[in-house]
């Protein structure tokens, strides 16, 4: 099967070092990692260490291969190529473009039941704060299936959250929230971070994250704008960690 | 894991209608037959148990090829295989629920039906008993065809890779009861019936849990 070689793939990292007085520890680490579907690839050669107190905005055009990248590290789909670790299926919380809710359930028991199958239980004090963190306090006994698109994407952060695994990768999360949830979401994330987690992030918005805990990678062909020219503020200084090869 | 059955049961319960269709289906086929072939004591204590038994066959596969498909579309399954008990634990999980609220019910049902086919009563305990042996087996098999073919249109491919393999479970269960029917002894069908039901039980949840990996890749 011939491979038609994206030769102009482009990853790059930008990243600063984190201003913890200690040493900061290496807590997920992706080596050289390739995706092929449907017989050519979507990333190659793909490289990064992600640190506590970190989180990594996977940027990059439809069809690059972000959403692939997330669930190799979630062990959904196969790591053929190259080397992950750091990313046990105990340790991390995956959040997909489905919310994996049940429409016949309500938020309350949506978020009760996924944390007991997570392997998590929460008291029933933690279930109505976790609820209430994300907004939907009011609507907790409502069907998932009367919640607007926004208010299932909370409660799916909520789950998240509330799992209390050390490595986030989140599908654009931000996806259907209002500004209130976006603001929400930056939160949660800097809380998450703060308290030493790490975090992948598929998104097209800027992470709005007031720390300089944010490294960039860009997937995807080199006419997308490289990672080092965008304006984000929360991107400091740029070093490539990643190169991508043009040839097998 | 009893999280996840929790869950399983509680969905069951949210949607009744799944449950009853196939109970439903059970009676109104076991009834057509009687109809259909007129008021013959003899013919239909000759055709009852084949009847039942291959009506409560369909009426377990009617209600199991979207046994993991809500779940596939609305994201719960990635979630359930990525936790602790991984795809195993679901496979349990729905493969009970799914007996307990399809195959329990046609095993309560089955011997008020037989009596349109006069079985005698020996025969009729013989085939709950059989079907109560016999109806966790197909579940199994279902559920196995179920993620075989999750993410696929149409759903006869779970019907033809699911029927040949219930043809052991088929025949001894109403082996069993045609032996029961007859004063024969139903000691053998019955074992062979609980063999069928132990093979599949060591063997099918790990297939239908490889088969729930590959489909949420």
């Amino acid at each position: 099967m011939a491979h038609r070689e994206r030769g102009d793939l482009d990853g790059r990292a930008d990243t600063e070092a984190p201003d913890a007085p200690d040493a900061p520890r290496r807590a997920l680490r992706v080596e050289r990692l390739g995706c092929a579907r449907g017989g050519r690839w979507l990333f190659r050669n793909l490289s990064f260490e992600l640190h506590t107190g970190q989180a990594l905005a996977l940027r990059g055009p439809n069809g690059s291969g972000k959403s692939s990248l997330l669930r190799q590290l979630a062990g959904l789909l196969p790591r053929e190529h190259g080397v992950v670790e750091g990313a046990a299926p105990a340790s991390l919380a995956y959040l997909a473009h489905q919310n994996g809710l049940s429409l016949d359930l309500s938020a309350r028991e949506n978020l009760a039941l996924a944390t007991r199958i997570g392997g998590h239980a929460l008291s029933p004090a933690a279930l109505e704060t976790a609820l209430e963190e994300v907004g939907l306090r009011q609507a907790a006994a409502m069907p998932a299936r009367r919640l607007s698109q926004g208010q299932r994407r909370r409660l799916a952060l909520a789950r998240v959250r509330a799992s209390a695994r050390p490595l986030w990768l989140l599908d654009e999360p931000t996806a259907a929230l209002d500004g209130d949830g976006e603001q929400v979401f930056a939160r949660l994330l800097t809380a998450h971070l703060e308290a030493g987690g790490l975090a992948v992030v598929a998104t097209h918005q800027p992470l709005a994250l007031p720390l300089p805990r944010c490294i960039a990678l860009t997937l995807g062909p080199a006419s997308s704008r490289p990672a080092s020219s965008r304006p984000d503020p929360d991107i400091a200084s740029a070093t490539a960690v990643s190169a991508m090869e043009s040839a097998p | 894991m009893l999280a996840l059955l929790h869950r399983d049961l509680l969905l069951a319960a949210r949607r009744p209608a799944d449950a009853l269709g196939p109970l439903v289906f059970f009676a109104l086929v076991t009834c057509l037959f009687p109809l259909a072939i007129g008021p013959d004591p003899a013919l239909l204590a000759v055709l009852g148990p084949g009847v039942i038994w291959v009506a409560a066959l369909l009426a377990m596969l009617l209600s199991q090829y979207r046994l993991f498909e809500a779940d596939l579309a609305d994201g719960s399954l990635e979630q359930a295989v990525l936790a602790p008990g991984g795809a195993l634990a679901v496979v349990a999980a729905k493969t009970l629920t799914h007996w307990l609220s399809t195959g329990a019910p046609l095993v309560v049902a089955a011997p008020l039906l037989a009596l349109q086919y006069d079985l005698a009563p020996t025969a009729t305990g013989v085939l709950a008993l059989a079907l109560l042996i016999g109806t966790p087996a197909l579940s199994l098999l279902g559920a196995f065809g179920a993620a075989l073919t999750l993410g696929l249109r149409g759903h006869v491919l779970l019907a033809l890779i699911v029927l040949p393999l219930c043809v052991p479970t088929l025949i001894f269960g109403s082996g069993a009861t045609t032996a029961a029917q007859q004063g024969l002894a139903v000691g053998p069908q019955l074992s062979l019936l609980g063999a069928a039901l132990l093979v599949s039980l060591v063997t099918l949840p790990w297939a239908t849990a490889a088969a729930l990996r590959l489909a949420v890749e």
